[in-house]
């Protein structure tokens, strides 16, 4: 099972590493991490995801309430939150193919960002089905480097409101 | 209203406006500015001890017997790597300290240089909170914040690392009116709803039972946890960490539960309906298998730190508080309720479970028993006011089967880390913080020779710790479970009981020794020795085979015990099927 863990933080030197230290003891593997700074320069949000048991997820989050700079911790549940996260793909494009891969770039409303001799440079936004649809369709003209960004996420409006 | 003085000055004026009149310290390099100052403070006392590791061990020991912080300084690299057993025993205990270490320079920091090392990150698991001071305007701040957090919720230790450009900086030092941290605000008060569901819980149960530990102590809720077990008539069993929180020679004391825990005490758990787990965290050496403990029971577990609760033990009702203020509420709930006890026929069955099955062993006129030695130690002291520390070992299972504390605060015993050399530089500590008391450390001879060089600090100090070593030549808990689930083969763990010779050490040190291995002699000599003016050694010479029994195999459920039968030689306690079906 999957959890998004959005953790807000004091803005220190040290928080993330103690923050990912627990994770690490506990044998847990993060699927992905992002941090940065919130709208109090004070703070910052990391949204971790991690794939484990309800149980040992519940324990994790009651021994990152004990760290001392952690302010706030939500596992945000997919229906009550909204999540994006940003890829890069380089993909082989042989100038007879670019088309083929410029339409589905524009199909999945990604945009070009670099044009190489024998390559591509697409930047896309989403879900993670969308970006790993995305993915398994530029597999078939051969990926040459990809880099993701790691899930953001925040709970939906209605929640805070 | 601010002062000129340097980031040493500062940390000096910081810790005498914390209140801290004793400190443990080492000095070297980096630290030097920081002694620098201390020089001058009438306020603070530094005791040097002979090693870090020592210091922050002494530091524990101050802090469990006075409830007061342990503070230590050390030096950079090694000086701050020394700590790191002393802040893991401590952080498993939670016991409350501020340690600080040197740094080298910022401008080297991360370079590898002379006598540098990540003490905060190294000590990133086993502090509560660690700080890296980067400008000397933090400092004042910081030490609040260390003494804050270390003193409150569940306490425990906080490591403040101060680069030495930091101490040297001149600067304007202004105490902090106020603490701001947003993240840190621990349930002191337990919910009331919970609370009152928890009290009805123990109104209509028929065979409840408090288990007790470390959280009581620490919150000082010693008189509420005996006023909760009178008002109700509830059996009260005491962790080796909560030894102290409700008096042993109490009737309603059973005594401590788990791997050495008398069969009485493990019974009453296996068969109680109502567990009060109050300030514990269910430990495995407590628990054996899990499934298995308190089976039958509702658990209500009261603990200021959430994490702990439902963490190895299903729980139907968590309370999150100061043991201190929930135990008062739970009494306060009671008497409203005009709850009346109803345990007479449960206590009844725990006594007779406890006139069947008691603590006992062979004696032996020949050679001294080690059960004997700390029977007579609790004979002789019982009624003087007094504090005991331990090693790690048999003797320490041994003691306490056999020493019963009857006030808070006199027991020093390394709980969740099991650390050997923790009881002697304890003993310095307590006897800081308890000048009047008499303060012994119940050794095995592998455990003293951790950490004897502070015989040096005792006797220079003028400290008159009496340390009692129960002598076996062997590392006795090692040698037992190899004679018991390693056929006997005692790999490495063969001492020389006359290696030391510990009357000679005493007298390198300028202590008094004693050497005794007749039982007839064995009481007038701890009389004699704990009598002495200084501090006193005494080698006790114990049959060196002996087992600690009762005991639970490891991962096994605590109502089968080994051994405890009572006048059967050791061989027919052990059920050899039981032994088998633990260990393939
Ligand atoms: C620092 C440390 N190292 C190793 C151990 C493992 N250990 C537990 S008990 C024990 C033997 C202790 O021997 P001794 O102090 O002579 O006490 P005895 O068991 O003989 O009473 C050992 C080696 C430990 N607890 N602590």
């Amino acid at each position: 099972m999957k959890h998004t863990l959005s953790v807000l933080v004091e803005n220190r030197a040290g928080v993330l590493t103690r923050v990912t230290s627990l994770f690490a003891r506990r044998g847990f593997n993060i699927d992905s991490l992002a941090v940065g700074p919130t709208e109090d320069p004070t703070l910052s949000r990391i949204t971790i995801v991690v794939s484990a048991e309800d149980t040992p997820v519940e324990q994790i989050t009651k021994q990152l309430h004990k760290l001392i700079n952690v302010i706030k911790i939500q596992d945000l549940h997919p229906a009550e939150s909204i999540d994006r996260e940003l890829v890069l793909f380089k993909v082989n494009a042989a100038p007879e193919r670019r088309h083929e891969i410029i339409e589905i770039a524009n199909v999945f409303r990604a945009k070009i960002i670099d044009v190489g001799r024998n390559s591509l440079t697409i930047e896309a936004t989403g879900a993670s089905d969308k970006l790993q649809a995305m993915e398994d369709l530029f597999r078939g003209y051969g990926i040459k480097e990809l880099a993701r960004t790691g899930k953001i996420a925040l709970s939906r409006g209605s929640r805070d409101s | 209203m601010s002062e000129r003085m340097t980031g040493a000055q500062a940390l000096v004026r910081s810790l005498e406006l914390e209140g801290v009149t004793t400190l443990f310290g080492y000095p070297g390099g980096v630290a030097l500015p920081i002694f620098d100052a201390l020089y001058d403070s009438a306020q603070v006392h530094v005791l040097l001890p002979r090693h870090e590791q020592a210091a922050v061990h002494a530091a524990d020991g101050y802090a469990r017997v006075t409830g007061k912080p342990g503070v230590v300084l050390v030096t950079s690299g090694p000086g701050a790597t020394n700590t790191i057993t002393g802040l893991a025993n401590a952080y498993m205990d939670s016991v409350p300290m501020v340690v600080f270490t040197a740094q080298v320079a910022q401008s080297v920091l991360g370079t590898d240089a002379f006598q540098e090392s990540d003490i905060t990150g190294i000590t990133l698991p086993i502090t509560k909170h660690s700080y890296l001071v980067r400008n000397p305007d933090d400092l004042a701040e910081t030490i609040r914040e260390a003494f804050l957090i270390a003193t409150t919720g569940r306490p425990g230790p906080v490591l403040i690392d101060v680069p030495v450009d930091v101490s040297k900086a001149e600067f304007d030092f202004v105490w902090p009116e106020h603490v701001n941290l947003p993240g840190y605000k621990p349930t002191v008060r337990g919910h009331i709803k919970q609370i009152k569901q928890a009290a009805a819980l123990i109104a209509e149960a028929r065979k409840p039972l408090l288990y007790v530990g470390g959280g009581v102590l620490a919150s000082g809720g010693w008189k509420e946890l005996k006023e909760l077990a009178e008002l109700m008539q509830l059996p009260v069993a005491t962790t080796l960490m909560g030894k102290g929180a409700f008096p042993e020679d109490h009737y309603l004391s059973i005594g401590m539960p788990g791997m050495h825990g008398a069969k009485y005490t493990n019974f009453a758990i296996t068969d109680t309906d109502l567990l009060i787990a109050v300030g514990v965290r269910f430990d495995d050496r407590v628990t054996g298998k899990l499934s298995a403990f308190a089976a039958k029971a509702r658990v209500i577990h009261i603990d200021v730190d959430p994490a702990e609760i439902g963490k190895n033990k299903t729980v139907d009702m968590p309370v999150v508080g100061d043991a201190k203020q929930v135990l008062a509420g739970l009494v306060a709930e009671l008497r409203k309720a005009d709850a009346e006890p109803r345990t007479e026929g449960w206590m009844n069955a725990i006594d007779d479970w406890r006139r069947q099955f008691p603590l006992h062993y062979l004696h032996n006129t020949e050679e001294i028993m080690p059960e004997f030695a700390i029977e007579t130690i609790q004979r002789i002291t019982r009624d003087r006011k007094r504090v005991i520390t331990t090693e790690v070992g048999q003797h320490q299972m041994w003691a306490c089967q056999y020493i019963h504390v009857t006030e808070p605060r006199t027991w020093c015993s390394s709980g969740g880390l099991g650390t050997m050399g923790f009881g002697f530089p304890a003993a310095i500590g307590a006897q800081l913080g308890a000048p009047d008391h008499l303060v012994i450390d119940i050794a095995g001879d592998g455990s003293i020779q951790m950490n004897s060089q502070e015989m040096a600090t005792a006797a220079i100090n003028g400290l008159p710790v009496k340390v009692v070593v129960l002598n076996n030549g062997y590392l006795g808990m090692v040698r037992q479970w190899q004679e018991l689930f390693y056929g006997h083969r005692y790999s490495s763990s063969t001492l020389a009981q006359d290696c030391p010779d510990f009357v000679k050490l005493a007298d390198a040190y300028g202590w008094k020794g004693y050497r005794v291995s007749d039982p007839a002699l064995l009481e007038a000599t701890l009389r004699e020795a704990f009598d002495a003016e200084g501090p006193a050694i005494i080698d006790v010479r114990v049959v060196r085979e002996e087992c600690v029994y009762p005991m639970v195999a490891p991962g096994g459920s605590i109502d089968e015990m080994l051994g405890g039968v009572p006048g059967g030689p050791v061989s027919d306690m052990l059920d050899d099927d039981l032994i088998k079906e633990v260990w393939e």
